[in-house]
């Protein structure tokens, strides 16, 4: 029987049609391999911008709106919750570690966070892993910066460089606080979440630079100056939001009803996980529409495939009655045909894979510089052998058609060969 | 071995009910002889080879085809006899152009383990053995590409295949009809030479009864056929 090599035979033969369809194959697997590929890596990016945080607290709203602002640094902060809260949480006993976050300031267009040092301490993102600085180290005094990566790559900051800071978080030219220029300290090293976009300065430096801000805008002549003496205290009294660590994981839910039941103050306190996975729901319509977007063109590929056998029929019909005078059964001829769609899919998904993975090799470097999104290109996983299958298993079913046609040509030709 | 290689009875076959193609009352092909069969086009001569060859079921009567009974094998078993037992040679055509000349002569050992057992261990020197007895020795000539060949080494390849693992009867349509007269009696010669070798019972079809005298026996399609089919139904 061995049908395989003169399946292989005879493809050779009518090999610039097959590469082609091979090549259709190919390109649409490739499609679909790097589609799920970056979404595999998207999620991973996504879901790992924030770890180790046990509660994000902030005004009452809902985890994804109050997610977004706080970790994702987009849209605004409903309200502001006061630092007598704030403390309260803090000193609770079963709370390790706090790290608030104050925003509503930008530096050409990279939001300013007001926190303190246990963000640099305590923030993890990834599998736990700690912020670590590239140049640099946290901020000590009032008018220190610490920039993440990509604001450091993008507007070319180095150590020492001194930066003002607008009222506001837009882009447009808003009231500076140019009275109290910033210098920078320290420079985060990439992380792949929004902390690279973030330009952090102390809760007091925010106290500062608006003082006399109350009203929106500057109020003449007073407030602190660089190298003046500092007002007493500069204790804020609110902040936007903050990130809450604990003692042990199996307070968390008893932890987050109290805060949502706080009656002092309107709070909200949500578990980054079960807030990321609600955000996730939301983000990831668009990208099972890619998918589904690839896995359509891998039909149209297949389609194409089906064709090409479907127009070679009539002019194999010759070549179908000298195998039936040899000795081939109709069945032969079925299986002939099966055989060929196979090797065509199994060739196109080879090819598909060469295609994505080189393709992702070569974009790996750019997508991590430019997006924050690393690429692991390693061998095929799971999921990609288990598309791969797919895409041969869907190849055998496209070709049960020509299959049947040429097994019903066969039986109806019989020896004799009609031109 | 004492049954005959055809033994036809009141065979009958339309391909549409009332307008028979085939009415033969007897067709008797002894073991090893070898019969000329005039069959001008419009004799049924394709359905009969059809039926011979076990691709069409008879419709009617009894044909026995190398001791087998046609009427009670199934389809599938049909289609083994033919690959154990039957050789081919066609008008024309004869080769797949992807394979290169020995792989065309030991395509029936593909389908057929008797016809592989029967070629030996050795399946290509076999093959080499026949083309070179059917004067395609040369090494240079069966590198050849089989579309580069002549006509004539084609249907010699095409012999040479249907000669492979000896099979008990080879059915030759028109071999000879797109060659020129003096290759014609060449490759006649050929074909029963081998066939004498083999043991090989030979059934010829062709519309030239020029070559006719060549044979054992001659028969006319037209005489055994009582049906009358049209040109076009043949």
């Amino acid at each position: 029987m061995r049908l395989l090599p003169l399946a292989a035979r005879s493809l050779w033969n009518r090999r610039v049609a097959a590469a082609l369809t091979v090549f259709a194959i190919a390109v649409s697997v490739a499609l679909l391999v790097g589609v799920q590929k970056l979404r595999t890596e998207a999620r991973e990016s996504f879901a790992s911008t924030i770890s180790g945080t046990d509660l994000i607290v902030g005004a009452r709203s809902g985890p994804v709106n109050l997610l977004l602002y706080s970790v994702f640094r987009i849209g605004d902060p409903t309200a502001n919750i006061s630092w007598q809260s704030y403390q309260l949480v803090a000193r609770h006993p079963d709370v390790a570690w706090t790290i608030p976050i104050s925003l509503g300031d930008s530096h050409r267009g990279f939001r300013v966070v007001g926190t303190n040092g246990s963000y640099f301490e305590h923030y993890r993102f990834g599998d736990r892993r700690p912020l670590a600085f590239a140049a640099g180290g946290p901020f000590t005094d009032l008018h220190d910066a610490v920039v993440g990566a990509e604001v450091a790559r993008a507007l070319g900051y180095a150590i020492g460089d001194r930066i003002t800071i607008a009222h506001g978080i837009g882009e447009g030219s808003f009231a500076e606080h140019d009275d109290q220029p910033f210098t920078i300290v320290g420079i985060l090293e990439r992380t792949g979440t929004p902390v690279d976009r973030s330009v952090h300065v102390s809760l007091e430096a925010i106290t500062a630079i608006h003082e006399g801000w109350e009203s929106g805008m500057r109020a003449p002549a007073i407030g602190a100056r660089p190298g003046e003496t500092a007002p007493a205290d500069l204790t804020p009294t609110a902040i936007t939001a903050f990130l809450v660590g604990l003692e042990s994981r199996a307070a968390v839910f008893q932890m987050q009803r109290a805060l949502n039941e706080y009656r002092g103050e309107a709070l909200s306190a949500v578990m980054p996980g079960v807030a990321l996975q609600q955000l996730w729901q939301v983000v990831g319509l668009a990208d099972t529409a890619l998918l589904l977007v690839a896995a359509c063109v891998v039909l149209a590929g297949l389609i194409g495939m089906v064709t090409a056998l479907l127009t070679s029929l009539n002019e194999r019909r010759r070549e179908m009655a000298i195998l039936r005078s040899v000795g081939a059964r109709p069945l032969h001829v079925f299986l002939l045909l099966e055989v060929e769609s196979a090797l065509l899919a199994a060739a196109g998904v080879v090819a598909g894979f060469v295609i994505a993975f080189g393709a992702m090799a070569l974009a790996a470097p750019l997508l991590e510089q430019r997006f924050g999104l690393f690429v692991e290109v390693g061998a095929p996983t799971g999921y990609d052998l288990a598309i791969a299958a797919a895409v041969v298993g869907a190849g055998l079913l496209a070709g049960l058609l020509p299959a049947w046609r040429a097994y019903r040509n066969s039986l109806a030709d019989g020896l004799s060969i009609r031109l | 071995m004492t049954e005959p290689a055809v033994d036809i009875t009141d065979l009958r076959f339309a391909w549409m009910a009332g307008r028979p193609v085939l009415d033969v009352a007897r067709l008797l092909i002894p073991r090893g002889e070898r019969v000329f069969l005039r069959g001008p086009s419009g004799s049924g001569k394709s359905t009969l080879l059809g039926v011979v060859g076990g691709v069409l079921p008879p419709q009617s009567g009894t044909v026995r085809v190398l001791g087998e009974d046609l009427g009670r094998l199934s389809a599938s078993r049909r289609d083994a006899l033919r690959a154990d037992g039957i050789g081919f040679v066609f008008q024309m055509f004869n080769l797949l152009p992807y394979l290169s000349v020995v792989d065309n002569v030991i395509l029936p050992a593909r389908f057929s383990a008797r016809r592989r057992e029967r070629a030996g261990a050795d399946l290509e020197g076999a093959a080499r053995r026949l083309l070179a007895a059917l004067g395609l020795g040369q090494p240079t000539l069966l590198a050849r590409p089989v579309a580069e060949l002549s006509i004539g080494q084609q249907q010699r390849v095409a012999a040479a295949r249907a000669l492979l693992g000896t099979p008990q009867l080879l059915i030759a349509d028109e071999p000879t009809s797109a060659l020129d007269a003096d290759a014609r009696e060449a490759f006649l010669a050929l074909l029963m030479q081998e066939c004498a070798v083999a043991g090989t019972t030979l059934l010829f079809v062709s519309h030239d009864t020029s070559l006719g005298r060549l044979f054992d026996r001659q028969l006319s399609l037209p005489e055994i056929n009582r049906a009358r089919p049209d040109a076009e139904a043949a």
